[in-house]
């Protein structure tokens, strides 16, 4: 399977598949694990808080405090810790008192703490950790007395220094558990993830080749409609549309195939008729010498009027020839050169009006037919239109492989070479010395029927002899262009392969 | 002047080219049908036949290959232009020019000159009688025998061969056989020399071999020879 784009879709779908999987994972077990290791630490926090205060208020204390009270005092909370063993401190004035003989003071307790104990009687507490990161409970609790409803400070303050270890290795635990149980659930999402991408991909699959089908032109395909879902309504669009273009085109085609069919069968309706009056003209022309002037006129009007729809005739017949595909051609190896020069010498003009600039001894080979008409044609409009002289100018040109229609002047190019872009080309060059083509009329220079000059509506020709000439370049793998030239008039530039395939 | 048999089942086209080529001189027959014209044949002795390729009935192509069963009458062929195939067809059918519809009388008679003009001139300062292996050329007599049989050459094609044959091993493109051998001056019709040559090859030469005495330069034309 070709690959359409770096990340493909079936790839897009299964990460974000399992994105969603693993945000919900994440996300359940972070909550799970948060509210699980609050209570857990509640629980202990609250244990070791309420046995604190209740053993404080069993406490007597009797004021002042000496040390040695205060380390009895200190010992004996020290021995009854809940829910662990607890390390008791205590602090009166400038006495310390400690259940570890070797430390008189802390190191976990904060200033924070102290600062919260001095102002609250029912004492505070902070979870901290030591410079090892083991996790420690520190509570702090004055020892107060009632007195009058209020409770008046001692002095004396008692920490508890409880380590949380067991409550760590819970909670680790538990993060444990959701990591190990997260990993098999993403592994495990990947497959409902390939299931369905595999469900919506095989519908999409279908429909691209079945568009691609559509593109080469098998404007048949249909695709299977599986199910009522979405995709299946996509391929009933599908289906539809396709089934519309098929009509569409159909009756196009039908369209067109009548369209040439009829302009062939006037053509060649048209030319038997013509075929019998073009026999008798010279008859009628012989004759008029002889008759009243009127008749004379008539006659050579009727004579001059069939030559024309004779060649109009025949220039339809060609065009329908090249719409409907049944021009062939026939080529020929000739000397390019020579050739030129008796295009030209048989419709007499080699007087002058054409000059001529043609490589010696080029052989080229093409439909020798065509060729001279697409020169005649040429020449005969630059002289028509244009003004004397004429220059034709031939010669080739070695050529780089390329694209079709590279650097060609969208406007006033036309015809597609399609084969052989590359190598030896053919370039010929009519310019005459007239005014040129006007720039809104260029565009549209080989449009059947076009005449350029919408005064002249009748021209001596019948319009067609352009479209005609480009047919028969195009017939030949070449390109016709045309452009003003600079400071001269129109330039016409045939350019095509000098070994035209036949 | 020559007599035309015309064989052209369009009514306007029969009279007007019958009109124009007596106007011009000729005798002119002219037949509805191919077998009309096929009997005219025999009672009128055309000096040439201008026949249409769509007849009904029989068609111009048969016609064409009934007439040079018995005749080496010149041939030229009427014909909706363009269709290549009927051109081709027709022209391998053994006629010896073809002319499309519709044409003025003077591009008729033209081509009726051209072709009977072939045999009227004769190519000069020759033995009368050429031999090039088994094939004799009589130029005088204008027949052909291969291995001692004479062989019935239409017109074009004996003109062919005696163009191609006085210059033994002289290559001659397709443009310069054009001009001598049908006097045309125009590029439209390479596929006569072609079908000619194929003609000429299928009655003079060995059907097993490749071709010996007219032979194809690619990219060139057609000589004679060397044998």
């Amino acid at each position: 399977m070709r690959r359409i784009a770096p990340l493909g879709l079936r790839t897009r779908l299964i990460a974000a598949f399992l994105l969603v999987a693993a945000i919900s994972a994440v996300s359940t077990a972070a909550l799970t694990y948060q509210q699980a290791r609050n209570a857990i630490l509640k629980q202990s926090q609250d244990t070791a808080v309420s046995t604190l205060r209740d053993l404080m208020d069993q406490q007597s204390i009797q004021l002042p405090l000496d040390q040695q009270q205060l380390q009895r005092i200190v010992l004996d909370l020290g021995k009854r810790g809940q829910p662990h063993p607890w390390i008791m401190f205590a602090e009166y004035g400038t006495l310390r008192a400690s259940t570890n003989p070797v430390q008189p003071t802390s190191t976990v307790i904060t200033d924070k703490l102290r600062r919260q104990v001095s102002t609250n009687p029912h004492g505070a507490f902070q979870r901290v950790e030591d410079q090892r990161g083991n996790p420690y409970l520190t509570i702090g609790m004055p020892a107060v007395f009632k007195n009058n409803g209020a409770y008046e400070p001692t002095g004396a303050v008692f920490f508890v220094v409880m380590p949380l270890d067991a409550e760590r290795t819970t909670v680790e635990a538990m993060v444990a558990a959701a990591r190990q149980g997260a990993i098999p659930g993403l592994a495990i999402a990947i497959i409902p993830a390939l299931l369905a991408a595999r469900s919506v991909l095989r519908p999409v699959r279908d429909m691209r080749r079945a568009a691609q089908r559509l593109g080469r032109g098998h404007l048949d395909t249909r695709i299977e409609v599986r199910g009522a879902d979405e995709l299946a309504g996509l391929a009933r669009t599908f289906n539809e549309t396709a089934r519309a273009l098929e009509q569409s085109v159909s009756e196009l085609r039908e369209a067109e195939v009548r369209a040439r069919r009829f302009a062939s069968d006037v053509s060649h309706e048209l030319r038997t008729p013509l075929a019998g009056m073009l026999a008798v003209t010279e008859v009628l022309d012989e004759d008029a010498g002889g008759l009243d002037p009127d008749t004379a006129a008539a006659l050579r009007l009727i004579s001059a009027e069939t030559g024309k729809l004779a060649v109009l005739v025949e220039d339809l017949m060609e065009i329908s020839r090249f719409d409907a595909r049944a021009a062939e051609l026939n080529p020929d190896d000739v000397d390019i050169a020579e050739f030129v020069t008796k295009t030209l010498e048989r419709r007499h003009w080699s007087d002058g009006r054409v000059v001529t600039d043609l490589q010696p001894g080029v052989r080229a080979r093409l439909d020798p037919r065509r060729f001279d008409v697409v020169l005649a044609n040429l020449v005969g409009n630059a002289l028509k239109h244009g003004d004397a002289p004429v220059h034709v100018t031939v010669r080739t040109e070695a050529r780089p492989e390329q694209g079709p229609d590279a650097g060609a002047d969208p406007a006033a190019g036309a015809g597609t070479g399609g084969a052989g872009t590359g190598g030896a080309r053919l370039l010929v060059e009519v310019a005459d010395s007239g005014e040129g083509i006007a720039p809104e009329a260029l565009p549209h220079i080989f449009d059947r029927f076009f005449k350029a000059d919408a005064a002249r509506t009748r021209s001596s020709g019948s319009g067609l002899g352009l479209a005609i000439t480009l047919e028969n370049v195009r017939l030949h793998g070449g390109t016709l262009r045309a452009a003003n030239g600079a400071g001269r008039g129109a330039v016409f530039t045939i350019d095509m392969p000098l070994e035209v395939e036949s | 002047m020559p007599r035309v048999l015309l064989i052209e089942d369009d009514p306007s086209i029969r009279e007007g080219v019958g009109l124009g080529l007596r106007r011009r001189g000729h005798e002119v027959s002219a037949a509805e049908t191919g077998e009309a014209g096929l009997a005219l044949m025999t009672s009128f002795h055309p000096e040439l036949v201008l026949l249409d390729l769509m007849l009904p009935g029989i068609n111009g192509v048969q016609v064409c290959r009934r007439i040079r069963e018995t005749s080496q009458v010149p041939i030229i062929m009427l014909t909706a232009r363009g269709d290549d195939f009927d051109i081709v067809v027709g022209l391998e059918a053994g006629a010896d020019d073809y002319i499309v519809k519709p044409a003025r009388t003077e591009v008729i008679e033209a081509r009726i000159k051209a072709v009977l003009r072939r045999l009227a001139d004769p190519a000069g300062g020759r033995p009368d009688v050429d031999v090039h292996g088994g094939l004799s050329i009589d130029r005088s007599g204008l027949t052909v025998a291969k291995n001692g049989e004479r062989v019935p050459l239409a017109p074009s094609e004996i003109k062919l061969l005696l163009h191609l044959s006085a210059s033994p091993e002289q290559v001659f493109s397709r443009q310069q056989l054009l001009e001598y051998v049908w006097d045309h001056s125009y590029h439209a019709d390479a596929r006569l020399v072609d079908a000619c040559v194929r003609r000429l090859r299928t009655k003079i030469e060995d059907p097993d071999s490749s071709p010996r005495y007219i032979q194809t330069v690619r990219g060139f034309g057609y000589r004679f020879g060397p044998l």
